[in-house]
């Protein structure tokens, strides 16, 4: 509650951009309330002068009065609606362009650790929280706090005693709604992690339905189903019961006041205490100030949400980049391709994955990476572009310039990268081509796509280059994914090439275009491949073999071959593996690789999950 | 109104989503057809709404009578100096107010329990018959839609039966009561506040017809923001690789702009609305202190009816905003309701004979006689498919995607009915026997594993419910998952799925593979999965498919060479149509299809090599020395 106050604290700050409009609005607000407050008071005139002193003229006025009080209300309560939903609305689209941006810009440290769905909740719902607290939350809080304090001091200018007598069950009033209020937050955050389980229950149901289906195992899920929704159903119903025992009863209390008033109240009217118009203002106020009270369990809520949303939203904007540009970044203009790693050493948190890595990749060489799986790989790739900064030890160069001394977007520019995930937007095919060039003419997306032998397919799309993909648009197979991926990297022309050649899942004919793709976009450039397969190994200008985060051997194929260790073990493990599966194949066919033979490949249409 | 189009978002919430927003829909208020059917599901529970009614009439009485006793009180106790009077509606006031208090928590209690144990009971029977329905239905409605349906389109309906039912009847209960007690305090008074009720009406219906407008376009605009943030936190890795960062974020600020601008639109509606509600209020607040002051002086009203008069206008327009509020719940819970219903209506498409028998205990001798198949009316997939397959042997499907293997395996377990032809297991008809005591006896093994979210122990006993722990394990053990599940945390206790731990590709495989073996099928059936497994994985999972096949009747659809080479029968699949069958041996000897499918995969690394060299700059050189 104590961190979550102070996070409420800042998002007020947070108007503080707005302070103009912020004025205006509590001005309206001010107004508006004073407007209220005037018409029981005018009734009371109604009542006691006019009535009694038979003023015809003063009670025509009056009605007028009211009508006009109410038309300036309008204006003022216009201006108060609008303006305060423009502030939570001006307030929620700040922060959301900070979180885009600060997403957008985050090291990949943070990224590694992020889920995109609690990124996506924070950006939404405790973006909405915040927005919520801002819009009414605050005005409903300041709205029952003047309107208080003004009409205590009106009643208690007319009768201190009587004030203070009908206003007792008040304070009742506001132990019960801040309990509910307290009460609400468990009892709904419980309904809503129930509701989540049963959706689980039946997405996955949905899901899995060809695994229910086929150890029929209908009444299990039946069962499964049928406890969550009685969880949900009792949860509701504890809801429930706090709503129905709160609000009539709160009713009740108002009721309560209103009675002491028409008791005592009538008493003092006989003895000419007070007058009758006094008595029906007081009833007035009453009521006025009971309605924003009960509300009061909800804004407390509110207040305790938007202050734990808070914390949420600045977590994210106060979480450091791990990687950051020196202020005077040097710009690195088009280089040679010469890459080196000198002693580097590093680690994503304890334990180091690299350690005391040296290489040099001269320009236009082919640099292969193998080892198993977690000896470092990745790693290696992902310091290159600086997606992690080497902290520990050791540095990288580009063409002699430590990456950490030139700004990032002019080293990421000289970098193409292809990687075994292929990510498109949803946006165009020549949108996506054209994504680390944005300006690039059509003429040069299809030179691009036609060097990575995605141009035919895209031509037997039905927009050609114009057909949207992804949601809402086309799907694509995954070989013509990464032939998109290696077009939009040969349009970026890059002096650096990073790519994993593992293609899974694609025909024999796909395989073989994406094969000639990658060699034209090899071609000329300082090429870095996580290698898995043997065209790639043997073609590569040095291979660096790790192992637990260093180089064990480098060469070039035949002399790692002819030098053993864990290149050649490798290596045999595949071999063997062939042999294995060679015994079942006549001598003539038997073939070195791969061990899988796929004689059919990818999902049939209907049946395939 | 027709089924919206597009699918739900399939994300595990269905709460927000956009098909089921009220707003979203236009239709009718009522529509009798499904009123009908809604109704028929409250009738177990007549007894209770009657009651709810009953009480919610002395509600609405007992809460009109506050002004009029307060008119009481002031004309006849304190005008008359009648202190015995005073207090006696002061106390009659608290009864009034306490009467209110219990009949209005009885009412929202009753009609709340009404409302959710009729939603629970809904959601069931509608979950109940989602698992009825075959695969037929599953391959059009997607999971989004399920969820949208059983989560967001019964939750509509949850507000309809608890606040509508009764509180509609309740507004316009309320609402009359107010014109029946402000008529019989004074007539001409009445009929001149009655005035601005058109007025009301008719700016409440400006209001809400534009006001759905602008909402739409809101939920428009949010949904554009945020599939735009969610698509690039997804790539963010590809964003920062291209350094796209400041193009994107310019983009994204038009987006939340346009956002931004479709909330001011609607602000801009309703900061007019409401004030305007508040003005026409305030004309007939003002109507009754002008002419009802003047009525008093000249002795044709009391103090205390003015006073009544201006207390009941104030309470005369809350009825009024709740059954604008209603007419949206209704509409909403007609669009609702119809969605709901259509499902409900879908009938299963396979449907067990009445006389059909239990399966005994089988062999395994499965024969396909002539059959032919098709997904929908007129395209076949399958045409005259025959195939005998003794008991225990193995059976390898091999073809071109959509060849029609997998609609063949899926026939076997009767997820789709055959169209001619028929299938017999030892000699029985699939069509003829309980589907249940069918499927008990085969195993079906996916190429896409689904694991369900719950321990890894809970996903291999789905095979056999009443599996002991040891045989969880020892299944585990005998296809080689043992040892990997050993090495987790929390051994076989770890969780999987959402929110636990992520296992790779091969070990969801291999925890796949133990619960079919748990189920101990006669006939299993295998899709082998086509993702690329490291070696090490690759070598334990090829030794795991021949402990689980080893005597049983097996069918796989393979991509294994391995499995291929090993299977008694190799089944050539294509438009189809068996092309050729035979061991591998006769098949290649035949220089057929397989053949050709067999030396492109061969073909395909010579060209490689080919590319290799061309790249080495060297020719010749055989990669195994």
């Amino acid at each position: 509650m104590k961190i979550a106050d102070s996070q409420a604290r800042r998002l007020l700050a947070t108007m503080a951009r707005y302070k103009k409009q912020v004025f205006i609005t509590y001005f309206c607000l001010f107004v508006t309330i004073g407007l209220n407050l005037l018409v029981p008071w005018l009734i009371k005139l109604v009542i006691d002068q006019g009535l009694s002193r038979g003023d015809r003229a003063l009670m025509v006025n009056i009605g007028l009065l009211i009508l006009g009080l109410a038309l300036v209300r309008g204006v003022f309560g216009f201006g108060l609606r609008y303006l305060t939903e423009w502030l939570a609305q001006r307030v929620a689209y700040d922060l959301r362009n900070e979180l885009y941006d600060k997403i957008q810009r985050i090291s990949f440290a943070f990224h590694d650790k992020a889920h995109t769905g609690d990124l996506m909740s924070r950006a939404t719902s405790d973006v909405e929280q915040v927005q919520r607290f801002i819009g009414n939350g605050l005005l409903d809080l300041t709205n029952i706090f003047v309107l208080l304090v003004a009409s205590l001091i009106i009643m208690l200018s007319a009768d201190v005693r009587l004030t203070l007598l009908t206003l007792t069950p008040i304070p009742v009033l506001v132990l019960v709604t801040i309990r509910f209020g307290m009460n609400q937050r468990v009892l709904s955050k419980r309904v809503q992690e129930q509701m989540g389980k049963l959706s689980t229950t039946l997405q996955e149901n949905s899901t899995g339905v060809r695994v229910v289906k086929a150890f029929a195992r209908e009444d299990h899920e039946n069962a499964k189903f049928n406890a969550e929704n009685r969880e949900y159903l009792q949860r509701r119903l504890a809801v429930v019961r706090s709503w129905a025992s709160t609000f009539p009863f709160m009713n009740f209390i108002i009721a309560g006041s209103t009675a002491i008033l028409l008791g005592l109240g009538g008493q003092a009217v006989m003895r000419g205490e007070i007058s009758v118009g006094t008595l029906v203002a007081f009833n007035s106020y009453i009521v006025m100030l009971a309605l924003p009270v009960q509300r009061l369990g909800f804004l407390v809520n509110m207040l305790s949400n938007a202050g734990a949303s808070g914390e949420r939203l600045y977590e994210i904007l106060d979480e450091p980049s791990k990687v950051q540009e020196k202020p005077d970044a040097l710009t690195l203009e088009s280089v040679q391709g010469l890459v080196r790693f000198e002693d580097v050493t590093f680690a994503y948190g304890e334990r180091p994955v690299l350690r005391h890595v040296s290489f040099t990749a001269r320009p236009n060489e082919v640099i292969a990476l193998m080892g198993p799986t977690g000896s470092g790989k990745s790693t290696i790739i992902a310091l290159i572009p600086r997606f992690y900064d080497v902290k520990q030890a050791g540095r990288v160069t580009v063409d002699g310039h430590d990456i950490r001394d030139v700004t990032l977007a002019s080293l990421r520019r000289q970098i193409g990268i292809v990687l075994q995930e292929t990510f498109l937007f949803s946006a165009t095919i020549r949108a996506n081509i054209a994504y680390g060039h944005r300006t690039a003419p059509l003429d040069d997306v299809i030179a691009a796509a036609q060097a990575a032998r995605a141009h035919d397919f895209i031509m037997a799309l039905p927009d050609g280059y114009e057909t949207r993909i992804g949601e809402r648009g086309v799907t694509l197979s995954g070989g013509q994914r990464q032939r998109l991926a290696i077009a939009r990297a040969l349009l970026l022309n890059p002096r650096i090439l990073i790519l994993d050649d593992s293609l899974s899942n694609v025909d024999t004919e796909t395989e073989y275009l994406i094969q000639q793709a990658l060699s034209t976009l090899m071609q000329g450039r300082t090429t870095f491949v996580i290698a898995q397969r043997l065209i790639t190994l043997k073609s590569a200008d040095q291979i660096l073999v790790l192992d637990h985060g260093a180089i064990v051997q480098r060469g070039t194929h035949e002399q790692l071959l002819a030098e053993g260790g864990l290149y050649r073990r490798i290596y045999d493990l595949q071999l063997r593996d062939q042999e294995e599966t060679a015994r079942y194949q006549p001598a003539a066919l038997a073939s070195p690789e791969p061990s899988t033979l796929s004689l059919s490949k990818g999902v049939e249409g209907q049946v395939g999950d | 109104m027709a089924m919206r189009t597009g699918a739900g978002p399939s994300t595990g919430s269905g709460r927000g989503n956009s098909a089921t927003d009220p707003d979203d829909i236009i239709g009718k208020a009522y529509d009798p057809r499904v009123m009908g059917r809604l109704l028929e599901y409250l009738k177990p529970y007549r007894k209770q709404v009657a009651f709810a009614f009953v009480v919610m009439i002395v509600r609405a009485v007992s809460g009109l009578a506050g002004p009029t006793i307060i008119r009481l009180a002031i004309d006849e106790g304190m005008a008359k100096g009648n202190t015995a009077l005073l207090g006696q509606m002061v106390v009659a006031y608290l009864l009034a107010s306490g009467l209110n208090w219990v009949t209005n928590f009885t009412q929202i209690y009753t009609m709340a329990w009404v409302g959710q144990t009729l939603i629970y009971t809904f959601r069931t029977r509608l979950f109940e018959h989602l698992q009825k329905l075959t695969l037929s239905f599953y391959d059009h409605y997607e999971v989004g839609r399920i969820i949208s349906r059983v989560i967001g389109d019964v939750g509509v309906m949850q507000e309809f039966v608890t606040w509508a039912v009764v509180g509609v009847f309740s507004d316009i209960f309320v609402l009359v009561g107010i014109i029946v007690a402000m008529l019989s305090l004074n007539v001409p008074l009445s009929l001149l506040t009655f005035t601005v009720l058109p007025l009301m009406v008719i700016v409440t219906a400006i209001w809400r017809r534009r006001a759905r407008e602008t909402y739409r376009q809101v939920r428009r605009k949010i949904a554009a923001v945020n599939a735009n943030l969610n698509e690039n936190i997804t790539g963010v890795r590809v964003v920062q690789s291209f350094s796209r960062e400041g193009v994107n974020a310019a983009y994204f600020d038009r987006l939340n702009r346009e956002h931004l601008d479709a909330n001011m639109d609607a602000a801009r509606l309703s900061s007019l609305f409401f004030p305007a509600i508040d003005i026409i209020g305030s004309l007939a607040t003002a109507l009754v202190v002008g002419f009802g002051g003047v009525a008093v002086l000249e002795g044709g009203l009391t103090a205390g009816v003015l006073v009544a008069m201006v207390l009941y206008v104030d309470r005369f327009f809350d009825p009024i905003r709740d059954l604008t509020q209603r007419y949206n719940t209704l509409q909403a819970t007609m669009a609702s309701g119809e969605r709901i219903i259509e499902l409900l209506d879908t009938e299963p498409d396979i449907l067990e004979a009445p006389d059909a028998i239990e399966l005994p205990p089988i062999v395994g001798h499965v024969k396909v006689d002539h059959v032919t198949f098709g997904y929908s009316d007129g395209v076949n997939v399958l045409h005259d498919i025959n195939l005998d397959v003794p008991a225990g042997q193995t059976v390898a499907f091999v073809g071109e995607t959509g060849a029609g293997k997998s609609s063949l395996v899926a026939l076997l377990s009767r997820f789709y009915e055959v169209k001619k032809g028929a299938i017999t297991i030892d000699g029985y008809d699939i069509r003829k026997v309980k589907r249940e005591s069918l499927r008990r006896q085969m195993g079906v093994v996916l190429q896409a594993t689904f694991l369900f979210s719950g321990t890894i122990k809970d996903n291999i006993r789905y095979g056999r419910l009443t599996a002991t722990d040891e045989e969880v394990t020892r299944a585990a053990q005998t296809v080689g998952a043992h040892e990997f599940i050993a090495t987790l945390a929390k051994g076989y206790d770890t969780p999987v799925g959402e929110g636990g731990v992520t296992l790779s590709v091969g070990q969801r495989q291999l925890v796949s593979f133990a619960r079919a073996l748990l189920a101990d099928p006669r006939i299993l059936i295998l899709d082998e999965a086509t993702s690329s497994i490291d070696t090490h994985t690759e070598q334990i999972i090829q030794r795991a498919l021949e402990r689980l096949l080893k005597g049983r009747t097996a069918f796989v659809i393979a991509h294994r060479l391995s499995t291929i080479t090993k299977a008694d029968q190799i089944v050539v699949v294509s438009d189809g149509r068996i092309a050729e069958r035979g061991s591998h041996q006769q098949l290649l000897a035949r220089q057929g299809m397989y053949y050709d499918l067999y030396t492109m995969s061969f073909r395909r690394e010579q060209r490689e090599k080919a590319l290799a060299e061309l790249a080495e700059g060297r020719e010749g050189v055989g990669s195994r020395g």
